[in-house]
């Protein structure tokens, strides 16, 4: 690179600088946060050094010693900051619920008197599980998160196991929300991708209204469109009055609080995301390549399948893969018209981050989507760049 | 006339309130190279892309080997068509490309390969067989376009200005390739151009376009030595016309008097009455200059300039109300500007067009 | 050509600090955050306007829709853009105990006793009494339910009922339904034994279930005859029994109830100002006009005695209401709301 060369590249990289910055700030940092929440676990550790030395060689099978006791209220004595106590006993609860009420309580009583044993404060200083939560809460990091998030935990011993079915459904909620935005791409595909062919097909005012009717729901709220859905779904709505008006059916047909409600709205929601990416390339197309297979002896449907469809393999790659990373991510079209089964992962990613503040499970369920997501976008990458090769 | 290939029968087109193609009529025989030639939107394109399925006459009927093919879709039609922008499937080789066709027929796997094959060794491009259409050259990909429009040996090739994107020694030379074809294959091919050389070097026959009218149909030597309207005259190579009025007939041989009064002996091809206005086209090439006064046919003019042009001399005369412009030989006489000249004209040579 | 690529340099970097330093340093005026739509409306007309011409200065309002993780942010970036927030019980407990939240300056609100005992809080200040109960359609169904027995009376009252998806309330109402005594209640629900028979209960009528999430939702279930019964807010029954001439019925027995709030974030900018807003909003002068706006029960006992007869009816916390209602167990939930809200995430997904 000639010296000329090199002043242009800095140039221009000063150029992009603001851009890499505000990625950096605005995106990496709080994503490397996110992540180091799932799996730091200093909480404890850092307030109780001194029931940490105390327990250390306890066997978690048996009742906790004196030492251990005198240690932890000795370091919950030391304890200044309500804060990082407050962050302590979230982890704690969250590891064996009950600890906010015994923390509170016993917090309280240390305050006020000299009690030498912490059985006397609450009872449920006596028993092994309260201590098995803290001396398994005691390194640094932690998988317990990661794990959780799919359903497994450690048990006394450390050996990972699986979660009691009734005690969690991560993997169930996320293979749902696979299947859920898999079914939505699969029917935006199914309308999306005829729209734009007919978008395509059209020009002048034609196009112009056929675009803006598919942006449409980009310019109304999410949860106006929602509430749409529901006035139009529900059971004395306008799809059933009309149904059972024409004899169709019986009784109204239960297209809201189930799965299909939840396409349908989700698929509307989407479906711009499907066809723009479609339209773009299909209008990128020459016409006479259609023209061509005709004069060539394909029957329009074989020159279709041969010629259009393949050419526009790579919209559809494109939009299938935005709509299917958005319907990953939502959670309040499932939550206002599906039903108890439609639950996305992202309702329970909410429930941890603003809900019960528990960031590290938020992080690492956040982990497992993040990865799914990059998985799938490598695919696509593979499939556009062997495409590229080509052209 | 068992050899007819094609019969258009009073085709009419119209876009809205448009009318394209007007009342048309014309027949192309088996085996013909028939060009149709014509300024943008004369209705040459709309004819062909009628006779290819992609538009509908709004009147009148297409006949192809005496069937009428106006409800067949273009697929049944067993037309080769050659577009302009060659019109190759981006996402298939060029044997891909080649194979289409014969794919679409039902042809079986092995015969495919061999006809491929020997399509693609005529256009000489058999060692492009697995490239994509993207790595190849523009003469090469209308090549392609070309294989792919032969393989199927259909009872038309179709070729809309295919030539057009090309530039001028790749064009020439794909010119004599396809007339090479045409003579060897027999082939029947309707021929859009705009460029008149074009059309003169390959057609058997040019039918000349205006507003969606055919003006005149002929040999490339009919339209050029003998045109028959003002139109075809000017549109077809470079000439003089002159106007003057009918004097006098005899036989083929016609006087023909200027507005200066002097006469010149003339030729038509159709019969043409005394008084009657009509048009004299000379072609630059056929005029003589000397400084002999006198005998018939000749004009006194002054070289107002002379531009030497490689393969002939190009001069323009100053006469007074015709511009004359004379092609000579590039080793003749000079005549430099400002020189008194005489310009001779064989009365052959002087065409004679209605007005 | 050096000098060039230094001024791009310049611009860049000026570009990016100009990006990031975009915030304005200004002081910011006393903003109070509550649950939005009606309700804080009602609370702008009687609370913010009147305190803001007082101040003589501007009261920003914002509406949350709940949640101790997005407190703990604000007060955890430190200066917190909230002063005063409007929070559930479990809320207050849980931030006053992980310090989120200022003192409560008792002497200025005119002392603890002029307050209902629950309203009182080292951290907090009551602002209302609100419950949760069945709500029917008197319209449509003559002969209602009268408990939760009857809720989940699949025979007798057939159709759909809409309960809050989560494991708070609903959990509480099923073992009601299984003839667990308001006494007994969270003595049973705070054994393994007891929350398996609150599952077990739900399973029951789990095909019957249309769940809801925000709180206009069960209203709008029972308005479009959706749903036969659901559990909702009292106020919004009320509400919406007053705006659109809606015949809804609150089923008062088996109701659960609660106080929401006042607190001021830990370190906020206007933490005094909003102790006054707090004091202001305590007042028996500007709480009694609550209820003509909202059906919620008033923390100040003063204010609650100079309620109308008329209003009073569809209160909370009149006598006639109370009788058979329950007092939602705080300490319970934030000891246990995470670990139930997995078990009721897992049990709505099977």
């Amino acid at each position: 690179m000639s010296g000329t060369d090199r002043k242009k590249h800095l140039g221009s990289l000063a150029l992009i600088a603001p851009l890499l910055v505000f990625i950096a700030v605005f995106f990496l940092w709080p994503l490397a946060t996110m992540m180091s929440q799932a799996v730091s676990d200093t909480a404890v550790l850092k307030l109780l050094p001194q029931t940490a030395a105390a327990s250390r060689g306890w066997d978690p099978e048996t009742p906790p010693t004196a030492e251990m006791k005198a240690a932890l209220a000795a370091d919950l004595q030391a304890v200044d900051d309500r804060q990082a106590l407050g962050d302590m006993t979230r982890r704690l609860n969250s590891a064996q619920a009950g600890f906010r009420t015994l923390m509170s309580r016993t917090t309280r009583a240390l305050r006020s008197e000299q009690v030498p044993d912490l059985g006397e404060i609450d009872e449920r200083w006596d028993d092994p599980r309260y201590w098995q939560a803290i001396v398994g809460a005691l390194s640094p990091t932690t998988d317990r998160y990661l794990l959780a998030a799919v359903d497994l935990e450690r048990d006394v011993s450390g050996e990972i196991v699986a979660m009691p079915e009734t005690a969690s459904a991560n993997r169930a909620i996320m293979l749902r929300t696979f299947w859920v935005a898999a079914l939505v791409t699969v029917a935006c595909l199914a309308i999306g991708f005829p729209y734009a062919m007919l978008i395509a097909s059209t020009d002048g005012w034609k196009r112009q209204v056929l675009l803006a009717a598919v942006l449409l729901p980009l310019w109304t709220s999410l949860l106006v469109r929602t509430a749409a859905w529901f006035i139009i779904l529900q059971d004395n709505g306008l799809i059933n009055t009309i149904l059972v008006g024409l004899g169709l059916t019986g009784g109204p047909v239960p297209l809201i609080f189930n799965r299909t409600g939840v396409v349908i709205a989700m698929t509307h929601v989407l479906l711009p995301f499907m066809v723009l990416p479609i339209y773009s390339v299909l209008v990128s197309i020459p016409d006479n390549l259609m023209r061509a297979a005709a004069s060539l002896g394909a029957h329009p449907m074989r020159a279709f399948l041969r010629v259009l469809l393949p050419l526009s393999l790579r919209g559809i790659a494109s939009g299938s893969l935005l709509v299917f990373m958005t319907a990953i991510g939502y959670y309040i079209t499932p939550a206002l018209i599906g039903g108890a089964g439609d639950q996305m992962i992202s309702s329970v990613i909410a429930f941890y981050a603003t809900g019960s503040a528990n960031w590290g499970m938020a992080g690492a369920l956040g982990i497992v989507l993040l990865i799914v997501t990059i998985l799938l976008y490598a695919i696509y990458g593979r499939l556009s760049s062997a495409e590229e090769r080509r052209g | 006339m068992s050899d007819l290939r094609i019969r258009f029968d009073h085709v009419t087109k119209f876009y809205g309130s448009l009318c394209v193609v007007d009342d048309l009529d014309l027949n192309i025989a088996k085996g013909e190279f028939v060009s149709l030639l014509g300024p943008s939107g004369s209705g040459k394109t709309t004819l062909l892309m009628m006779l290819a399925g992609f538009e509908r006459p709004t009147k009148g009927r297409i006949l192809v080997d005496g069937e009428v093919v106006d409800d067949t879709p273009t697929y049944k039609r067993d037309m080769g068509v050659v577009f302009q922008s060659y019109a190759l499937f981006p996402h298939m080789t060029v044997g891909g490309n080649v194979a289409f066709p014969l794919e679409m027929r039902g042809v079986g796997k092995a015969e495919i390969a061999e006809r491929v094959a020997k399509v693609l060794d005529m256009v000489q491009l058999s060692a492009m067989r697995d490239r994509w259409p993207a790595q190849l050259s523009g003469g090469q990909q209308q090549r392609v376009a070309l294989a792919r429009a032969l393989v199927f040996e259909p009872r038309v090739v179709l070729m809309d200005e295919p030539l057009g994107a090309l530039d001028k020694n790749l064009r020439e030379q794909m010119q004599l390739d396809i007339r090479a074809l045409h003579n060897r294959l027999g082939l029947t091919i309707v021929f859009v151009t705009h460029d008149q050389s074009e059309a003169l070097t390959m057609s058997d026959r040019i039918a000349v376009f205006n507003k969606g009218k055919i003006e005149q149909i002929g040999t490339p030597q009919e339209i050029y030595d003998h045109p028959q309207t003002r139109f075809v005259a000017s549109f077809i190579g470079e000439t003089n016309l002159l106007e003057g009025v009918i004097d006098g007939s005899a036989g083929n041989s016609l006087r023909v008097r200027l507005p200066d009064g002097r006469q010149i002996a003339a030729a038509a091809s159709q019969a043409l009455s005394t008084g009657e206005n009509v048009l004299v086209s000379i072609r630059p090439e056929r005029i003589r200059l000397d400084d002999l006064h006198g005998g018939e046919n000749m004009l006194s003019a002054r070289v107002a300039d002379s531009v030497y042009q490689g393969n002939h001399l190009r001069i323009q005369l100053d006469q007074g109300a015709h511009n004359f412009v004379v092609h000579l030989d590039r080793k003749a006489e000079q005549h430099p500007p400002g020189a008194d000249v005489v310009a001779r004209f064989q009365p052959d040579d002087c065409w004679v067009i209605r007005a | 050509m050096r000098l060039k690529t230094k001024t791009w340099l310049c611009i860049g970097a000026l570009a990016a600090a100009t990006g990031l330093a975009g915030v304005p340093a200004g002081a910011r005026d006393l903003t109070v955050v509550s649950w939005g739509g009606t309700y804080q409306d009602a609370q702008r007309d009687i609370y913010f306007k009147p305190f803001s011409e007082k101040l003589g200065k501007p009261v920003l309002d914002e509406a949350w829709n709940g949640g101790y993780g997005v407190l703990q942010a604000k007060v955890k970036a430190g200066a917190p853009n909230w002063d005063v927030v409007q929070v559930e019980a479990e809320e207050l407990e849980l931030g006053c105990g992980d310090g989120l939240f200022e003192p409560i300056d008792w002497d200025k609100l005119g002392g603890e006793d002029k307050f209902l005992d629950s309203a009182v809080n080292e951290c907090g200040v009551g602002a209302i009494v609100w419950s949760t109960a069945i709500a029917y359609d008197a319209d449509k169904l003559a002969d209602g339910p009268q408990s939760w027995a009857d809720f989940w009376d699949t025979a007798k009252f057939p159709g759909k009922r809409s309960l809050r998806k989560g494991p708070k309330y609903t959990l509480e109402f099923a073992l009601l339904a299984d003839g667990v005594s308001a006494e007994e209640l969270y003595d049973v629900l705070s054994t393994p034994e007891g929350v398996d028979r609150a599952f077990a209960k739900l399973e029951e009528i789990r095909d019957d279930i249309v769940w809801w999430e925000a709180g206009a939702q069960p209203l709008q279930f029972l308005a479009s005859g959706e749903v036969v019964m659901a559990s909702a807010y009292n106020g919004r029954i009320t509400g919406i029994n007053r705006s659109e001439g809606r015949n809804f019925k609150v089923v008062w027995p088996g109701s659960i109830y609660a106080v929401d709030s006042w607190v001021i974030l830990k370190d906020a900018e206007n933490k005094d100002a909003g102790m006054d807003f707090i004091a202001f909003a305590s007042e028996p002068e500007n709480q009694k006009k609550l209820p003509e706006f909202v059906a919620y029960g008033l923390p100040n006992k003063e204010a609650a005695g100079m309620v109308s007869e008329e209003y009073e009816a569809d209160l909370p916390t009149t006598e006639k209401n109370l009788e058979g209602a329950i007092s939602l167990d705080v300490d319970f939930w934030i000891d246990n709301s995470e670990a139930l809200t997995e078990r009721f995430n897992a049990w709505l997904a099977q």
